[in-house]
């Protein structure tokens, strides 16, 4: 998967639950779960400091 | 094989006369994300739900649901079309088309214990291209696999292949909502995937995908590979293909992929979420999925000019911000930006728009493996 970028979505209250990435060109709501694919993928390319994850606005 | 020793062989297998192919979506009926424009991709492309298609190098192979069949037990097959080929294939890439099972479903396997039991893959298969093609069992990581090989002798003819090998008493297969097994078909590869086939391998990862000797299908462009009745089972020898329903199979798929508006349908409305809006200027809701699923999915949103939200009994705003948040394996929040509307008002959520198939408006929950 091609992830282009990745930021944190502020919630209604709380800490954050949700990575808004760009995915293959789409908007995807990421859950902040590593049994989730694309979760684990965005963690990994953090890892390898391929990508990076932005604060909520 | 006559009826008779058909049923002796599955009572002599000691296996499960119903679920026991641990293969879902075996006879490529369920396709939510679409029935065909879907490419491999190095994170695994999805047609027919649940089987994946793998391009790991500078090949695309495109997937379809198509209805060419061996015979009229089935309606449908994979097709997977060589779209890009890869000729001069690096040391480390590989193409392929596999399932990863989940580890409670590999359970009554043994795997990874004293009592493993033998397991059997049968599946009808047919390629343009001829020669040996390698299939390989591998546990989560593929640290551990079996490399099985058939041959396709005759281009673009249907046949129906058998396979059987020895369960695995050793390695780490996991029992648990992560990749308990991997059923990879190879469609191409290069050297670090080259293993020994008919024997358990443990390498470091993936290293026994291929044969040396096994075709590379990606090199050849146009090429075309379809499979149909795939079917995994504990046992000595293939059994027929175990037929679920279309119901039964659709929510084994759910668990893994659910696909709001899958039929891609539009003209008339569809209520997605009842709604409230909230001080921020959003409205929220909540979403059930229609099953439990796998894990706390993704959620990707597609055409969502097709969607519109009401409140308070306004004529309705055409959808300008979706989000999809607090996802959990049963449910999600959706929250839309309105300027309908007063704080704490109720409204509805919808799909409304006429786009169909491409231009339709639907939604992918994706807890796929």
């Amino acid at each position: 998967m091609n992830i282009t970028s990745a930021k944190y979505i502020a919630p209604i209250s709380g800490e954050p639950n949700t990575i808004l990435a760009v995915i293959d060109g789409y908007n995807t709501f990421v859950p902040i779960n590593s049994d989730n694919r694309h979760y684990a993928e965005i963690m990994r390319q953090v890892a390898a400091g391929d990508l990076t994850i932005a604060d909520a606005d | 094989m006559s009826k008779a020793a058909e049923l002796a062989a599955l009572i002599g297998s000691q296996s499960a006369l119903s679920n026991r192919n641990l293969i879902i979506n075996g006879a490529m009926q369920v396709a939510q994300r679409g029935t065909s424009g879907i490419n491999s991709a190095a994170g695994g492309g999805i047609c027919a739900d649940r089987h994946k298609g793998f391009s790991n190098g500078g090949g695309v192979f495109s997937m379809e649901q198509s209805s060419t069949v061996p015979n009229n037990e089935f309606a449908y097959s994979s097709k997977l079309t060589v779209t890009t080929a890869d000729s001069s294939i690096a040391s480390a890439d590989y193409y392929s088309f596999q399932q990863t099972i989940e580890g409670y479903n590999i359970i009554q396997t043994g795997y990874g214990t004293s009592d493993a039991k033998r397991l059997v893959l049968s599946f009808w298969v047919r390629s343009s291209v001829t020669g040996k093609y390698s299939v390989t069992c591998f546990n989560n990581g593929g640290t551990e696999g079996y490399l099985n090989t058939f041959n396709i002798s005759s281009a673009n003819t249907w046949q129906k292949v058998e396979l059987s090998w020895i369960g695995r008493t050793s390695g780490t297969w996991l029992k648990t909502n992560g990749a308990g097994m991997i059923i990879r078909f190879d469609l191409g590869g290069g050297s670090s995937g080259h293993g020994t086939a008919d024997q358990w391998t443990t390498t470091s990862g993936y290293g026994n995908t291929r044969t040396a000797d096994s075709v590379d299908w990606i090199a050849t462009n146009g090429a075309t590979f379809y499979m149909t009745g795939l079917q995994l089972e504990i046992g000595e020898q293939a059994t027929p293909f175990e037929h679920r329903s279309y119901g039964d199979e659709l929510v084994a798929c759910q668990r893994y992929t659910y696909v709001y508006n899958s039929e891609r349908s539009g003209g008339y409305d569809q209520a997605i979420s009842s709604m409230s809006k909230w001080s921020n200027g959003y409205a929220y809701g909540a979403y059930n999925f229609p099953c439990t699923m796998r894990t706390a999915p993704s959620g990707t949103a597609y055409n969502t000019n097709q969607f519109t939200i009401y409140i308070a009994g306004s004529t309705g705003q055409p959808n300008t911000e979706l989000n999809i948040e607090v996802a959990s394996p049963v449910s999600c929040e959706m929250n839309v930006q309105t300027s309908l509307g007063s704080t704490g008002e109720s409204g509805m959520f919808r799909k409304t728009g006429s786009g169909t198939g491409a231009s339709a408006g639907y939604i992918v929950f994706d807890a796929e493996l």
